[in-house]
């Protein structure tokens, strides 16, 4: 499953036990967090104690991968191979949790119709690796059909 | 104000002298003989010998990626003129590049120190070479497929997201967003600090810039255009801090350190922070009036950051200089930032003209202002108080300087 039929080149992250769950989650279509058990504080990026009730039972939960855009900024400059230019580099707020943010790419959308605020889903970029397949979340906006897992 | 004054020991500190080597966009000269340079014009410039200098400070400390991020660590200093010290501390997790001058004010009131040497160097500009900006980035891996991401950068690298102008653009498009701030507006950082540049001989970028220029330049990350980001360059600059009883007959009078700011309340980090439409900065600056009587509106000059145009803007809300968000009607047009005007601003060129010394520049020209030493580029009126602040993101501080 992957945003287009040519992946463009991704400096990928080296998978740790720490956050290969948000890294892999992608291979079930779905966008997994950290959540601290007692208290339900969703936790990114993960640590080993939770900053709310500094509790240590963490598990690992899936969000619906709805999110509103944050902010944006529209990439001109080739700082290194990656998508073509100009490409989004976005942060998203999830829905489930004030704050609970990323940093990642808008995708399938025209840059004039970009807006602080829009809503966005989450949309998985797969990338074979023999450390480990990734699938790269990025975001679309939300009136576009739910991207089917394949 | 809950604290008393005798608590605020940054006020048994002053700024006695300071000094710069040479600087340019890529001289090609050993790092640490730039950074010596500036270290005995500082020494020299206050009226002490190097046997006089027992402390030594300095951001960040060794480092040897990104490439031309750090000239010299404290030990290449402290060995090179054999400094006998009764204190020394570099480090890069601190409040920013002024940081490090905070520590050697807390050092020589705590009587660890009776004049402490702080610098800052770089040489990021002959580290580029002709490879362009990009080669200096943390982290750009640059070796094809073998490279993976960790630490922080694995939240950005995969999104092609390496540079802090995108991370810095994402905060300034949502200032946008919230406060109809415009580019016109925030062009005027760079128009500002353009014209300075013209009137500093050790200015980068000289030649006039109008605001068509400006508006015409290729775009780097919106809303980020070329002339929004500062130029790495070469040098080196040095700054001498005081125990205010030694600082009483020296060559200048003492700069007094009236009050500092160090604070983090929010995230460090780039896009966890809480609000995107402040920073981190906004704790410091407010820190900075819990620790003196003084107001925002007695400051008569300001120089503050400006690795990217926004940053300038984000210092001016922090400092409590013009309201939250109202940073681009403040600036807008220009002449309140001008020289003459009521707040003289990035009066050497900034960083975006006069090239990334990395916030002690700022510090530099502070004094040079208030010491009536900046030549042509002097400001007209006489400032006895004046802001300096530096950094961006958690990595920042503010300084506010007295000349009783
Ligand atoms: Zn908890």
């Amino acid at each position: 499953m992957s945003t287009s039929s040519v992946v463009p080149f991704r400096i990928l992250p080296r998978l740790t036990e720490q956050n290969r769950e948000f890294w892999q989650g992608g291979e079930r279509n779905e966008l997994r967090f950290w959540r601290c058990q007692d208290c339900a504080y969703y936790i990114h990026p993960p640590q080993p104690l939770c900053p709310m009730c500094f509790s240590k039972n963490m598990g690992v939960e899936a969000v619906c991968g709805d999110a509103t855009l944050t902010s944006f900024s529209i990439n001109y400059q080739p700082w290194m191979p990656g998508p073509e230019l100009p490409y989004v580099v976005a942060i998203v707020e999830m829905v489930e949790q004030p704050g609970l943010r990323l940093t990642t790419n808008l995708v399938n959308c025209p840059i004039d119709q970009i807006r602080c605020d829009m809503a966005v889903q989450v949309i998985f970029e797969h990338h074979e690796d023999a450390d480990g397949d990734i699938w790269l979340p990025l975001f679309e906006p939300r009136h576009l059909a739910k991207n089917e897992a394949s | 104000m809950t604290l008393d004054a005798n608590s605020i020991i940054e006020r048994r500190a002053a700024i006695t002298g300071v000094g710069q080597s040479d600087v340019g966009r890529r001289l090609g000269r050993d790092p640490l003989e730039l950074t010596l340079d500036a270290c005995l014009a500082a020494i020299d410039h206050a009226g002490l010998t190097v046997a006089d200098i027992d402390g030594l400070s300095t951001y960040p400390g060794p480092m040897a990626t990104p490439a031309g991020f750090s000239g010299a660590g404290a030990y290449d200093v402290i060995d090179a003129m054999r400094l006998r010290v009764g204190w020394y501390h570099s480090g890069l997790e601190t409040s920013g590049q002024l940081g490090s001058v905070v520590d050697a004010c807390l050092a020589v009131a705590s009587g660890l120190a009776n004049h402490v040497l702080c610098f800052r160097s770089v040489y990021e500009g002959t580290a580029q070479g002709q490879a362009g900006r990009s080669s200096v980035m943390p982290g750009s891996g640059g070796d094809g497929g073998g490279f993976k991401a960790s630490g922080f950068m694995q939240w950005n690298l995969p999104f092609s997201a390496p540079s802090a102008a995108i991370w810095i653009a994402m905060f300034a498009q949502r200032h946008f967003h919230e406060y109809g701030t415009t580019r016109e507006q925030m062009a005027q950082i760079a128009l500002n600090a353009r014209k300075n540049a013209a009137l500093n001989p050790k200015g980068i970028y000289r030649d006039p810039m109008t605001m068509d220029d400006y508006l015409a330049a290729r775009m780097i990350a919106t809303p980020f255009g070329l002339f929004d980001c500062d130029a790495p360059c070469d040098g080196a600059t040095a700054v001498i801090v005081s125990r205010i009883e030694r600082a009483q007959d020296l060559r200048n009078p003492p700069l007094r350190v009236e009050a500092v700011g160090t604070a983090l309340h929010g995230r460090p980090s780039w896009d966890q922070f809480e609000d995107l439409s402040a920073m981190p900065n906004r704790d410091a600056g407010k820190q900075l009036w819990t620790r003196t009587e003084f107001k925002p509106a007695d400051v008569q000059m300001l120089q503050a950051y400006d690795g990217f145009t926004w940053l300038t803007m984000s210092w001016i809300e922090a400092l409590g200089l013009c309201g939250v968000g109202e940073s681009g009607p403040f600036i807008e047009g220009g002449d309140r930032i001008a020289r003459d005007g009521e707040l003289p601003l990035n009066t050497h060129g900034g960083q975006l003209s006069a090239g990334r010394l990395h916030g002690y520049g700022f510090l530099h020209e502070a004094a040079m202002q208030m010491w009536r030493q900046a030549g042509e580029r002097q400001i007209p009126k006489e400032v006895q108080v004046g802001a300096v602040a530096a950094g961006g993101g958690n990595t920042c501080g503010c300084l506010l300087l007295v000349r009783d």
